[in-house]
């Protein structure tokens, strides 16, 4: 297992569960406030946590293991075989076969830092088309320096603007996002809003 | 009371694998058979090397270890799909599921599903309740289908006291002459 603990910088990681405030999902969540029966795509994959907060909002939740099926499908640096066609359609179509405007709001975390930018296009492309035109979006972005390690987490939804994060494993990013980075990532999107945590955290909130 | 909630705790397990190597049989004395689950009365059950196509419908708690492909029906009672069970199914519908195996397809449980750890569940769910454990996969919506609330009956009034039987008279206060008084 990586030696969370030795990591330093933007990089430090906490092994045990810990919970921090989110001023992200707090945006989140007061952008869904007052609506009730609308469908959220959680790319955190199934918690009782998540579960929980979200269907006692009233709302239809969509849980996907994102991180899981990057692991599955490109192997476990995430990185092998996102070049190949055959691999990626096989991913898309595992992860984002949905309808268009499918989607009141997406739960993104961190997953977008481990796609390769001809991949990460194209899923960002496809976040667009599942979004409903209002809904928004939560996405996270290490604010390293360089490419190095940085802790991927299991996120848990304590309340509206807390979360729960426990180390799943070190992973480096297939690329740097800055503010600009981002900013032309989400180009299509009518606005961006962001919070840069204590931790080092860019979180970011899309709206279409 | 106490043997039904016994057997709505009921989760079998598959056997432990034994520590000691295989030895060989003797005819006085062959191995134990590793202990299959015993599975409590009311329990339907469909072996781990049973393969059903087509629909299943039970009026009793079904255990299903096995391979099922079709539909699954269990509508007031509780489907267990064991370690061993795979599902590939249109639709299961139960008022309670339990999932320890391996489902593809959407679920209907009407009261709760409870999702173990190292289960796997991929469809949609619409439940009453849901419990997932660290660890289960699952992949797909969820839908908390939350029972309209039953309107409460208006209080009945209340009714005057039975007595069956009579109570203990209060000492009279004015003397009372008993028959032994008499004498």
């Amino acid at each position: 297992m990586a030696a969370v603990s030795a990591a330093s910088g933007p990089a430090r990681a906490q092994a045990g569960p810990y919970t921090r405030h989110s001023h992200g999902l707090e945006e989140f969540f007061g952008a869904l406030r007052g609506k009730s029966g609308l469908s959220i795509l959680d790319w955190a994959g199934a918690s009782q946590a998540n579960i929980n907060f979200i269907t006692s909002l009233g709302h239809r939740l969509y849980a996907e293991d994102f991180y899981h099926l990057l692991e599955a499908h490109f192997g476990p640096d995430f990185q092998q075989g996102q070049q190949e066609a055959a691999r990626v359609e096989a991913f898309l179509a595992q992860t984002l076969s949905f309808a268009p405007a499918s989607f009141d709001g997406v739960l993104v975390w961190d997953m977008l830092e481990y796609l390769v930018p001809p991949l990460l296009k194209t899923v960002v492309a496809r976040l667009e088309q599942i979004l409903r035109p209002g809904g928004c979006m939560l996405a996270i972005f290490h604010a390293a320096e360089r490419v190095e390690p940085v802790p991927a987490y299991f996120y848990r939804i304590a309340d509206a603007g807390t979360l729960l994060l426990s180390l799943r494993a070190m992973r480096t990013p297939a690329q740097l996002f800055n503010n600009r980075a981002i900013e032309t990532l989400f180009a299509r999107f009518r606005s961006l809003k962001f919070f840069l945590t204590r931790d080092n955290l860019r979180e970011v909130i899309v709206r279409r | 009371m106490w043997s039904k909630r016994r057997e709505e705790e009921f989760v079998p397990r598959p056997p432990a694998p034994s520590a000691e190597p295989a030895r060989e049989a003797t005819p006085a004395a062959p191995p134990p058979k590793p202990a299959e689950p015993e599975l409590p009365r009311g329990v339907a059950s469909i072996g781990k090397s049973v393969v059903i196509k087509g629909q299943i419908f039970s009026r009793e708690d079904l255990y299903l270890d096995g391979e099922v492909e079709g539909t699954v029906e269990v509508p007031e009672n509780r489907l267990t799909i064991g370690p061993h069970g795979r599902v590939q199914a249109s639709s299961i519908k139960a008022r309670e599921v339990v999932v320890l195996g391996a489902v593809n397809g959407n679920v209907e449980a009407s009261e709760k599903i409870d999702i173990r750890k190292d289960a796997r569940l991929v469809g949609d769910i619409k439940t009453g309740r849901i419990i997932i454990e660290d660890g289960a996969y699952f992949k797909g919506s969820i839908d908390i289908v939350r029972e309209p609330a039953k309107p409460v009956p208006p209080p009945r009034p209340q009714a005057p006291p039975v007595v069956t039987s009579a109570p203990a008279a209060p000492t009279p206060a004015t003397p009372n002459v008993s028959a032994e008084g008499k004498r």
